[in-house]
């Protein structure tokens, strides 16, 4: 890291805390634009989307342990288990995959 | 009004319990990741007390361990953070009009998915102490959880820090998936997103960008064309 650690820090909780709070205190009226709500709508799915996926197969051990972790998330998520238990499964599903690998 | 805040806030702290919970587990998963950007457990935990955003912190541990500039960082925190702007105004139609200023500044300290999503569902106007009693149980969890995540990091055996590391991005998976079951759009958005996404990371243009850039990147890219081709019905965007 050749940057200050604390300097990124301030930044981080800076910028996100101005998100959250500017529309809560400025805007009382909700936003018209179609386009940039709908572009708001769609930015948190693509974003995790790529961040999961292919990073995924490279955060474990062996990337078929990763590829296992991300089918079985994926089934429990369409299965509407919450946060918790899909986490706590992908995580077991590594875990159980590489005692063979 | 004294009787009815404690009644809410009372509440609050009782649907804290079990995102205190989720919180515990994924930001220890957090921890491993901000030590392997090499982060020490306070500097971790004071991230997770000061920023409260799981896939925000993810991204921000993953530049910094990059060494990517700061300007890259905050370009990065607003747009994969960029969904609390529409869930912040959101929020600001829940609370009463006449909610203080003091008020919607601490409401937005820890707006997070989760905290979001239980005090939007709250019937009729949101009490303010709705919410502290919820943050009060959930954001200890969320900070504690990240620092013990640091420090275990350097005690647990390597098959388990393998199998922890996926942890988040299962909890990714289950705040995608289940709105891509009843909208066929955004399934194929996310499909798109995952096909362009490797693409990315085998194509040659992209080998000098930090992975940074390439998330922003597609997210404007990806998110944008979706705007314009499929917009969102309003009926579909009380869904988040």
């Amino acid at each position: 890291m050749q940057n200050n650690v604390w300097i990124y820090i301030g930044i981080m909780a800076l910028v996100t805390y101005l998100i959250r709070v500017l529309p809560l205190t400025l805007i009382r009226k909700e936003i018209k634009n179609k386009t940039i709500r709908s572009f708001l709508y769609y930015v948190p799915y693509v974003t995790l989307t790529v961040m999961t996926f292919p990073a995924i197969l490279q955060a474990t051990a062996s990337p078929w342990s990763g590829l296992a972790a991300l089918v079985v998330g994926t089934v429990l998520a369409w299965k509407k288990k919450g946060l918790f238990p899909v986490a706590v499964c992908a995580c077991l599903t590594v875990f159980i995959m590489e005692l063979f690998l | 009004m004294e009787k009815n805040t404690r009644i809410w806030f009372k509440r609050g702290m009782r649907d804290g319990v079990p995102i205190f919970l989720g919180y515990f587990a994924v930001s220890f998963t957090l921890g491993i990741a901000a030590k392997n950007a090499g982060l020490t457990a306070l500097q971790a935990m004071l991230a997770s007390l000061t920023v409260n955003a799981s896939a925000g912190e993810f991204a921000a541990f993953t530049l910094m361990a990059a060494g990517a500039s700061y300007i890259e960082l905050a370009v990065m925190m607003l747009v994969v953070n960029a969904r609390y702007l529409l869930m912040s105004c959101a929020l600001s139609q829940k609370l009463p009009a006449k909610t203080s200023l003091l008020h919607r500044l601490l409401i937005g300290f820890d707006l997070t998915d989760e905290i979001f999503g239980v005090s939007i569902a709250v019937p009729g106007k949101l009490n303010p102490f709705y919410t502290y009693g919820v943050v009060v149980i959930a954001a200890p969890g969320w900070a504690i959880g990240t620092y013990i995540g640091v420090l275990m990091g350097n005690i647990l055996p390597a098959n388990v820090v393998s199998a922890l590391s996926v942890g988040l991005f299962g909890m990714f998976l289950a705040i995608i998936i289940p709105p891509a079951r009843e909208n066929k759009v955004l399934a194929g958005i996310i499909g798109a997103s995952m096909l362009l996404s490797f693409a990315a990371s085998y194509l040659p243009v992209f080998k000098s960008w930090s992975s940074g850039m390439v998330i922003i990147f597609l997210t404007v890219l990806i998110a944008g064309a979706a705007a314009l081709l499929f917009p969102v019905k309003e009926a579909d965007d009380d869904a988040k």
